[in-house]
């Protein structure tokens, strides 16, 4: 086991290594730089602008200079925010859009793997079809759709909920942004609990434990649970990077201050210091993430343990 | 879509496979009529624009944010600078539909190449080139896009080439997977005795053998990609106007929800309707092409 996250941390470095130079020279090769807003300023001014970001610098010195700041978690000034450096942005958005993705991810797993352990459990009857049509719907209707039809249902209409903004976290103004968030998760981890544990009833072990005269809840929960989940915890790491990419249109939508919306509105700025920092912070909170779902699925299941010792 | 009669020239060598897997699909009753609505909505987006009365950028005064109503043929409603909807949802479908396509072409090209190669080779570069797929796997790749976008422009080819780029990952693992299980079948192993080059062993005989499971991720891809665009447009990084797409009008009609819920609700329509079409013959095709997988 030890050996086992030893082995991976070390791919994960080197990975983060290649993704922050990748996304380093993909920023540079980019033709029109940040200032061409401003393209009226003399042109000492500019030269002296692009000089105090080291932006007059060979190409390499800069890479070499961006590196060694990374390392220390310095990404340097925002080239937009001009106030800021990135690692404050960064800081003032990752608690927000954490605790959004955090409660997201709670709920979806809840909700889902409730949802599909009772579609199972009821195969063909009518909560199953009606289960598996709710996911089906998930699947098929995207968050940036889902999200301003609730603002509009409960925020508007009903006059339950705030319809946007963030009121520093309070839980009214989270319900919205959360279950927006969460839906289109609970629909796929609904359909694969369904999945998994439809074919962990149907094995010798469970006829077994009927055979000998448990209880239905018995077999559920003593038996069948913990083998159907594997197929979950698989799931973990592509269902963070989906509530990672939802969590983009959805602050943008409910006018979060996390930081898929620096990143977006980076993007739209060229803030190349802005979008490196998110992209290497997230990668980096993937992979270790990704790590500790790997580390679950071992602890599940012994065959997987047994493979890595 | 084409998607649902997939018999390339390549499979004539088992077409009986193909044909029952034909009359298969052809009983599912959802799925055959999610061809039929997939086909209407395509002949539509690329037909309506082309004989309605409006055309896409046509602004009218008089109708600023009109709602969707049979008089002056606005059967949608107008936008806020009085163009119709009608034409537009129309018109982006022409271009979400054709970026879904596009897209899952280049991710079906690199791919079917890229697992081929890997399974077919197999050993130490199987390793190497499977390992570099696991690690992608796990990077959350829609920001790659963005960056690709935010850094080569935002030009409609460019969306293609940078959805298809990031969206063959599972595509290349299916085709592996495959590879591997027919590598030593007899037919093969019969194609290497005879001392055929290998390119044209993986043309001739290992990729038209691993097409079944991969018809059926394609069209899973589609609708995938579809999305990709429509997010990619919503958060403003993708189809730029003029020229318009379902996310893009997704974005207007989330802008203009409480005073024009139509702009959003047509464009959103339209985009469950091709998703859930697409999903319903993808679950089809597969039962259709692996009856003991129910």
């Amino acid at each position: 086991m030890i050996a086992f996250t030893l082995r991976r941390l070390l791919v994960a470095v080197p990975t983060l290594f290649l993704i922050g130079t990748a996304s380093f020279f993909l920023m540079r090769a980019a033709p029109g730089g940040p200032f061409d807003a401003d393209a009226d300023l003399e042109p000492q001014v500019l030269a002296n602008i692009r000089a105090s970001y080291d932006l007059d610098k060979p190409l390499f010195e800069q890479y070499l200079i961006y590196l060694r700041r990374a390392l220390t978690g310095d990404f340097g000034p925002s080239l937009v925010y001009k106030d800021f450096t990135v690692t404050e942005l960064i800081g003032i958005g990752l608690p927000v859009s954490m605790r959004l993705g955090a409660m997201a991810m709670l709920i979806a797993l809840l909700v889902g793997a409730s949802a599909g352990i009772v579609a199972a459990l009821r195969q063909n009857r009518l909560i199953d079809h009606l289960v598996m049509a709710m996911a089906m719907t998930g699947i098929a209707i995207p968050s940036f759709v889902v999200a301003p039809l609730l603002a509009l249902l409960f925020g508007l209409y009903l006059g339950l909920l705030p319809v946007a903004g963030w009121n520093g976290g309070a839980w009214r103004n989270m319900v919205l942004p959360v279950t927006a968030l969460a839906l289109p998760q609970i629909a796929i981890i609904a359909r694969l609990m369904r999945g998994g544990m439809l074919e962990v009833l149907r094995s010798d072990f469970v006829r077994t434990a009927r055979a000998k005269g448990l209880g239905e809840w018995r077999v559920v929960s003593r038996h069948a649970l913990r083998p159907a989940l594997v197929p979950l915890v698989g799931y973990l790491g592509p269902a963070l990077a989906g509530i990672m990419t939802g969590s983009l249109v959805i602050e943008l939508i409910f006018n979060l201050p996390g930081v898929g919306r620096y990143f977006v509105q980076g993007a739209l700025n060229r803030d190349y210091p802005l979008v490196m920092g998110v992209v290497v912070i997230y990668a980096g909170l993937i992979i270790v993430l990704n790590l500790l779902s790997d580390l679950a699925y071992a602890a599940l299941d012994p065959r997987v343990r047994r493979q890595y010792r | 879509m084409s998607a649902a009669q997939p018999l390339p020239a390549a499979n004539a060598s088992s077409p009986s496979l193909w044909r029952l897997a034909g009359r298969r699909f052809a009983r599912n009753r959802a799925a055959m009529a999610s061809v039929v609505v997939l086909l209407l909505i395509g002949l539509a987006s690329v037909l309506v624009p082309m004989f309605w009365p409006h055309g896409i950028e046509d602004a009218s005064w008089e109708y600023i944010m009109a709602p969707p109503s049979l008089d002056n043929w606005h059967w949608f409603g107008t936008d806020a600078n009085g163009r119709d909807l009608l034409v537009r949802v129309f018109y982006g479908g022409r271009v979400s539909l054709a970026i879904g396509l596009m897209t899952t072409l280049v991710a079906l090209l690199i791919g079917v190449s890229y697992g081929s190669i890997a399974g077919f080779v197999g050993g130490r570069v199987d390793g190497v080139m499977m390992r570099i797929v696991d690690v992608l796997y796990s990077l959350p790749l829609l920001f790659f896009i963005i960056i690709l976008v935010t850094v080569f422009g935002r030009n409609i080819f460019l969306v293609f080439i940078a959805i298809g780029a990031v969206e063959w990952l599972t595509m290349a693992r299916i085709v592996r997977g495959q590879t591997l299980s027919i590598r030593h079948k007899e037919f093969v192993e019969s194609a290497v005795a005879i001392g055929m080059p290998k390119p044209m062993i993986l043309r001739r005989y290992i990729v038209p053998n691993v097409l079944g499971p991969v018809v059926v991720y394609v069209t899973l891809l589609i609708p995938t990609n579809i999305l990709v665009e429509s997010y990619l447009s919503f958060i403003g990084l993708g189809v730029q106007e003029p020229l318009t797409s379902w996310g893009l009008l997704i974005s207007q009609g989330a802008g203009a929800i409480d005073s024009a819920p139509w702009l959003l609700l047509f464009p959103a329509g339209f985009l469950a309707v091709t998703m859930f079409a697409f999903n319903f013959i993808g679950d089809g095709l597969r039962d259709a092409l692996d009856p003991q997988g129910r």
